[in-house]
């Protein structure tokens, strides 16, 4: 599955690039957080994108994502150019995140959170649900099913009841993704999905990230800070720094690369 | 003090509950927008007045009409009350905050103020300055206590007051816990953005609530408007600012909090006419708000803010 590093493929990559970014830059004022980010990201691919704190990782997940429009550069998600559409259009298009910090709905239930997700798909006008019609309790069902499958994946069925905000860190952590996972997404970008984990959930993170590629055929794009984590599963990684893409390519090309381990590994 | 029984402490108890069922319909309103969208929409008051204008007009028609069974009276105007006044609560949201939405906060503040004063002037031009009465749909009541003593007086009114409020309050209490949009309404309170990022059309969201809050509010003018039998175009700014302490000594944002708010709300304001004098009512109600809020900031079933990112 690894792929050369940032091979331009542009006659078969047509088809098969899920996500097409090219040469973002996002400025703030003076500070150029962003600078000339060009990567691609394949349709089952896990690719990850790391660097040192402050290097505009978040940042790029954000123009990706929508949230903020960047200053120039093309995002391009199947085919869509999606650089200029609100970030729940962009939801709507298949492709979901995670934040760094847990943004669940904390005093909602673990079932709620997933039903919530499902929103976009279910039918919530005011008069079938104020006579909970038959169709209207069909769909219910239907989406009160697909939550409980997610939740058995991610192992929280037995915690499906209890209010989000009072589950385990490494639970909530799972439970975001599996909420992302419920709107059958093309591409699950997921920041820093590792961090405040124990070395065991990352493992069991590691296998559930695989699991979804492999069962579900979601792509993934990543940023990590647990080496661990990244190395072993990454397809493909591009480091940044300073907002400036420093070297692309499959783990071991990074780990080998003088300039990340100066400016990145080095340091650890 | 001495001088006061019993019959009297449960007099002051049904005069208490009835204002308080009204405040707590009116402050259900303020809580809902201000736990969606963090704003204190300053004409719901107006709101509220005009559903009572609407309300009053919908009787009179209804008499005109021959209709005179209470029931019907009460049923079809409560309908035609709740689809105006909401269509009044969603054009308001629509055309005066909306635009505003990624202003800074005091920004539609200062728009709610101004429609507020504009809906008060556009009824009183519409509809005269003066107070417009109506005759009583319901009247009559039962009467406990010795014949030659206090006897308390329990009206028809009062008791149709409370149940009208419950079965609305029950309806809320289960369409925002049971229902899709229900379910959207609570994720939008606790974090919008996510429930945006998660598809939820957010703006539909918030057009609901208002209109839901329109709608509650009109429940409580068309049972004044027949409680007192008389409107005029300011009835909204105290019923409003009470209402609105009601929401606040509850706890903003919590829509058990407004019902009860209002309802602590109403008692306090009932002893205080019996107990002290009639004028020092509001004194007593506000001083209240203080208190409640030097021990409990963030009101009596209030959650602390959640630190949002």
């Amino acid at each position: 599955m690894t792929l050369p590093a940032s091979a331009p493929t542009p006659a078969a990559g047509a088809g098969r690039s899920l996500l097409d970014v090219q040469n973002l830059s996002m400025r703030f004022g003076g500070l150029l957080a962003v600078d000339n980010v060009t990567f691609e990201v394949r349709r089952g691919q896990i690719f990850a994108i790391i660097g040192p704190n402050g290097a505009g990782k978040t940042t790029v997940f954000n123009c990706v994502g929508g949230f903020y429009r960047p200053t120039t550069g093309a995002v391009t998600l199947d085919g869509q150019p999606i650089q200029h559409l609100p970030s729940h259009r962009i939801a709507r298009l298949g492709l979901v995140r995670t934040f760094q910090n847990v943004r669940l709905f904390k005093t909602m239930t673990v079932v709620e959170n997933l039903l919530i997700s499902q929103h976009a798909q279910l039918e919530a006008r005011l008069l079938p649900g104020l006579f909970k019609t038959p169709k209207y309790r069909r769909a219910e069902t239907a989406a009160l099913e697909r939550a409980a499958f997610w939740l058995e994946k991610v192992g929280l069925l037995a915690v499906a009841n209890r209010e989000a905000g009072n589950l385990a860190y490494g639970q909530q952590r799972r439970l975001e993704i599996a909420r992302c996972m419920i709107t059958h997404p093309k591409l699950l970008m997921l920041d820093e999905p590792a961090a405040g984990l124990n070395p065991q959930e990352t493992r069991d993170l590691d296998r559930l990230i695989n699991e979804l590629r492999a069962e579900h055929g979601v792509s993934v794009l990543l940023i990590e800070h647990d080496m661990s984590l990244v190395m072993g599963i990454s397809d493909e990684i591009l480091v940044v720094e300073y907002g400036r893409p420093i070297a692309t390519g499959d783990p071991a090309a990074i780990r080998a690369n003088p300039k990340v381990i100066k400016a990145y590994l080095g340091e650890e | 003090m001495s001088g006061f029984s019993f019959l009297e402490f449960v007099q002051q108890i049904i005069n208490g509950l009835t204002l308080g069922s009204i405040y707590a319909l009116i402050a259900i309103g303020y809580t809902m927008v201000y736990g969606i969208i963090g704003m204190i929409n300053f004409a719901h008051g107006e709101i509220y007045m005009i559903g009572a204008y609407v309300g009053l007009m919908a009787i009179t028609g209804l008499s005109l009409f021959g209709v005179d069974s209470i029931a019907a009276i009460l049923l079809v105007t409560l309908a035609i009350s709740i689809l105006v006044t909401g269509s009044y609560g969603w054009t308001v949201e629509r055309l005066a905050y909306r635009p505003l939405r990624n202003s800074p906060r005091l920004v539609p503040l200062i728009s709610a103020i101004g429609v507020s004063i504009f809906l008060q002037n556009y009824v009183q031009i519409g509809q005269g300055a003066r107070d417009v009465s109506m005759q009583p749909v319901l009247t009559g009541g039962w009467r406990f206590g010795p014949a030659d003593g206090f006897q308390v007086y329990l009206s028809y009114m009062q008791v149709l007051i409370a149940v009208v409020t419950v079965a609305f309050m029950a309806g809320l209490t289960l369409f925002i816990s049971r229902s899709r949009l229900g379910r959207a309404c609570r994720a939008c309170s606790q974090d919008r953005t996510m429930a945006n990022l998660l598809g939820i059309d957010t703006d539909r969201v918030i057009a609901l609530t208002f209109v839901l809050g329109a709608a509650l509010a009109a429940v409580a003018g068309v049972l004044v408007g027949m409680y007192y039998g008389l409107v005029n175009p300011f009835i909204g700014f105290i019923a409003g600012l009470k209402a609105f302490t009601a929401a606040v000594l509850g706890g903003i944002g919590s829509i058990p909090g407004a019902m009860l708010g209002g309802v602590v709300l109403g008692l306090a304001e009932s002893f205080a006419s019996a107990y002290l004098q009639t004028e020092y009512k509001d004194v007593v109600a506000f001083a209240l708000l203080i208190l409640v809020l030097l021990m409990r900031p963030t009101g009596l079933l209030g959650r602390p803010d959640v630190e949002k990112v």
